[in-house]
């Protein structure tokens, strides 16, 4: 009896509280930009009276498992979800999101990186709008080179980036050569050790779908992976992601550091690195081909079908992804801080350029990022940092798991190779790949 | 009391329905009934094997420790000291620090290689910090999870211990008994059925140990703590195929039942022999 009274004044509750204003809530990750956007709630919430925000902050593993059990189960406990490149093709094929068409002249499309778009459609139709876009690059420390008479060439090669770890490593100085992801994950150390194996000339695989995870090009990129972050890095690297590094980076801890472009502004700026001023920036380093040595990512916002506030969604995330937006960012918080990757316009503004000073490696990056040809051989997946298939979560973190064992000793190379292969041939068995 | 059956079972008969189906969220094209197909796919699984191998670890070394030093812990708060008390609270309390904040705690303050306390211990002694839950995991998530459970222990067995005679005791002592032999044939004997439920109950809560591994060590590194809880996560939550997930619930239910009896019966028989 109690039990219907409290559903009943709850459903009561709810009634009145949608009568009085559309809140929308926003599924999102923990990255530095995006805490800047849930700090310009106010603005929104001005411009639009109508509206209330929500915000659900996590870190990025958990954001993609909570928004992906929500829309493959119809949930609907989201009106926003953050997502990126990998997942919205193949939720826009399930049907799962809204197909953002129509959107306002002033809001200008075209003005969009055309790489970054074509990531985030599904056979011409666009399914969410990109909020910043990151390729990886290399980060070093001037000084620290300078002192060493290191110059560093726009496009280093993986043998240079070897020798600089070797001799700038100075654990007892508070200094390690070389900072990497090394947290299990897909979307973590897997997205750095892809671009590793790519421009190894590696594969995931085949053209038949086979995987090559004991390929000679696979054991050689891995290898030199595990020799690097065990011996120049810090320790503790199987439990360090993107943010963890960033930290370590900006307290100056690190040498040198490969990782998402989107971190340049957060190195370079004095509010939030210690380092600011001493941040030297390259092209990623590649070995065999210059195919996926760096990746394109991009994090989007998408409305999900079982959103029952659509509008009030998309006047939010066309907010948060315009020019306008970028301009807010640039005058409230520094133009060193304005989301990148997503606009040409942009890498035409002035201010921008003047505040960052790693503008152009960025926009080279992301443009010369092609998911449809990241490997040096040809395989049957888009995706330069992932392989554009649904099985691909499960596949990335577990073989990011074994790989993360072969760092911290737990197994040899080989046998964690071979461990890792048995493993996703398994799951390309189930899940009809192979027969 | 219907309403209780059917609060509890439903989730049970729904996990048996699922793990005969294949149902992967990503995937929705692809589903239906597969019989066996998923615990076939578990079984043929050399993870699932490891995880398995792991979970027994865990439980057995935590159950071991738990049970000895609670053991001693109760024994010497039977005792009257200054400031039992407060001891006591002192001891109690990691028992109710939440298991998430408590793995956070070890895992950064303490075990960091970088910033946590053993590393800076470790460092003013001269020696390299130990990244622990990368060359220790197992070891680790055994410390924490015994940090966490000795007080349960400690609590049940002192209340057994409360129930004990004095009189006994002394008579033991006028026959001559010293400490050793006081604790063995005395106390021991008298907790037998104290202790056969905290090693039950500790082992019902200890197979389901999941939040300390998910936040510390995410099952790794490679495999080296992969649990059936935190497999059965993965597979549902990692990989999305929930009919998989099912069926490893349903192992998980079974090997309850198995480490239960084993268990129970093995303390059983050497509590018996222990009495003369």
């Amino acid at each position: 009896m109690r039990f219907w009274k409290a559903l009943t004044v709850g459903a009561a509750l709810l009634a009145t509280a949608a009568l009085a204003q559309t809140t929308i809530t926003i599924a999102t990750v923990n990255n530095p930009d995006m805490i800047t956007m849930q700090k310009l709630t106010p603005e929104f919430e001005k411009a639009n009276p109508g509206i209330k925000l929500n915000w659900v902050v996590l870190p990025e593993n958990e954001l993609r498992q909570k928004v992906t059990t929500d829309i493959a189960t119809n949930a609907g406990s989201y009106d926003v979800l953050t997502i990126g490149t990998y997942e919205t093709p193949i939720w826009g094929k399930n049907g799962w999101l809204v197909e953002l068409s129509g959107l306002s002249a002033s809001y200008d499309l075209e003005d969009v990186l055309k790489p970054v778009r074509a990531g985030l459609s599904y056979q011409g139709k666009l399914y969410a709008l990109p909020f910043y876009a990151e390729s990886s690059m290399l980060y070093y420390r001037k000084d620290l080179f300078a002192a060493k008479k290191f110059t560093v060439p726009t496009q280093p090669t993986w043998t240079q980036a070897i020798s600089w770890a070797r001799q700038l490593h100075n654990p007892s100085g508070g200094v390690y050569g070389i900072c990497l992801r090394g947290l299990p994950g897909w979307g973590e150390n897997m997205a750095f050790i892809t671009t590793l194996v790519n421009t190894y000339g590696g594969r995931w695989f085949d053209e038949s779908w086979k995987p090559q995870l004991t390929s000679p090009e696979w054991k050689r990129a891995i290898g030199q992976y595990v020799e690097l972050v065990t011996k120049y890095g810090p320790p503790g690297v199987t439990g360090n992601g993107f943010t963890e590094n960033l930290t370590l980076m900006s307290e100056g801890k690190c040498a040198m550091w490969i990782d998402a472009t989107v971190a340049a502004g957060y190195l370079a700026n004095p509010k939030t690195s210690k380092v600011a001023d001493k941040i030297g920036f390259a092209k990623a380093p590649v070995a065999v081909t210059p195919n996926g040595a760096h990746w394109l990512w991009s994090w989007a916002l998408a409305i999900p079908k079982s959103s029952k506030k659509v509008d009030a969604a998309k006047t939010f995330i066309t907010w948060a992804t315009s020019k306008e937006y970028i301009e807010l960012v640039g005058n409230t918080q520094g133009w060193v801080s304005a989301p990148p990757g997503t606009r040409y316009s942009t890498y035409n503004n002035p201010n921008y350029l003047k505040a960052a000073p790693f503008a152009k490696v960025v926009l080279d990056s992301i443009n010369t990022a092609d998911p449809t040809k990241p490997t040096l051989k040809p395989v049957p997946y888009t995706g330069v940092q992932f392989v554009g298939i649904p099985e691909f979560q499960a596949i990335g973190t577990q073989v990011g798991q074994f790989i993360a064992g072969i760092v911290a000793g737990r197994t040899s190379l080989d046998a964690g190779l071979a461990q890792a292969q048995a493993a996703v041939e398994k799951l390309m068995k189930e899940a009809g790949y192979l027969k | 009391m219907l309403l209780l059956i059917v609060w509890t079972q439903i989730p049970f008969i729904l996990t048996i329905y699922h793990s005969f189906r294949r149902f992967n969220l990503l995937n929705p094209e692809r589903q239906g009934f597969v019989a066996f197909e998923n615990f076939s796919s578990l079984l043929t699984d050399p993870v699932f094997w490891t995880s398995i191998q792991n979970t027994l670890v865990l439980v057995g070394s935590v159950l071991f420790f738990t049970v000895v030093i609670g053991l001693f812990l109760a024994v010497l708060f039977y005792q009257d000291f200054p400031g039992r008390a407060l001891a006591r609270t002192l001891v109690i309390s990691p028992f109710f620090v939440m298991p998430v904040v408590s793995a956070l705690i070890w895992k950064n303050m303490l075990m960091h290689p970088v910033y946590g306390l053993f590393a800076w211990v470790a460092e003013n002694l001269g020696q390299r910090p130990i990244d622990w839950l990368a060359v220790y995991p197992m070891q680790s998530i055994v410390l924490m999870v015994s940090w966490q459970w000795i007080p349960f222990a400690m609590l049940l067995i002192l209340t057994g211990l409360q129930s004990l005679s004095k009189e006994q005791l002394e008579a033991a002592k006028i026959d001559g008994a010293n400490a050793w032999q006081e604790f063995r044939y005395v106390i021991v004997p008298h907790l037998a059925q104290t202790l056969s439920v905290v090693v039950m109950l500790e082992t019902i809560f200890l197979l389901t140990i999941f939040a300390e591994i998910y936040a510390s060590t995410s099952g790794g590194p490679g495999l080296a703590t992969t649990t059936l809880p935190y497999l059965i996560y993965l597979k549902a939550f990692g990989e999305y195929r929930i009919g998989v997930a099912a069926a490893g619930a349903v192992f998980a239910v079974i090997l309850a039942n198995i480490v239960a009896v084993f268990v129970l019966r093995m303390i059983g028989r050497n509590l018996q022999g222990g009495r003369t």
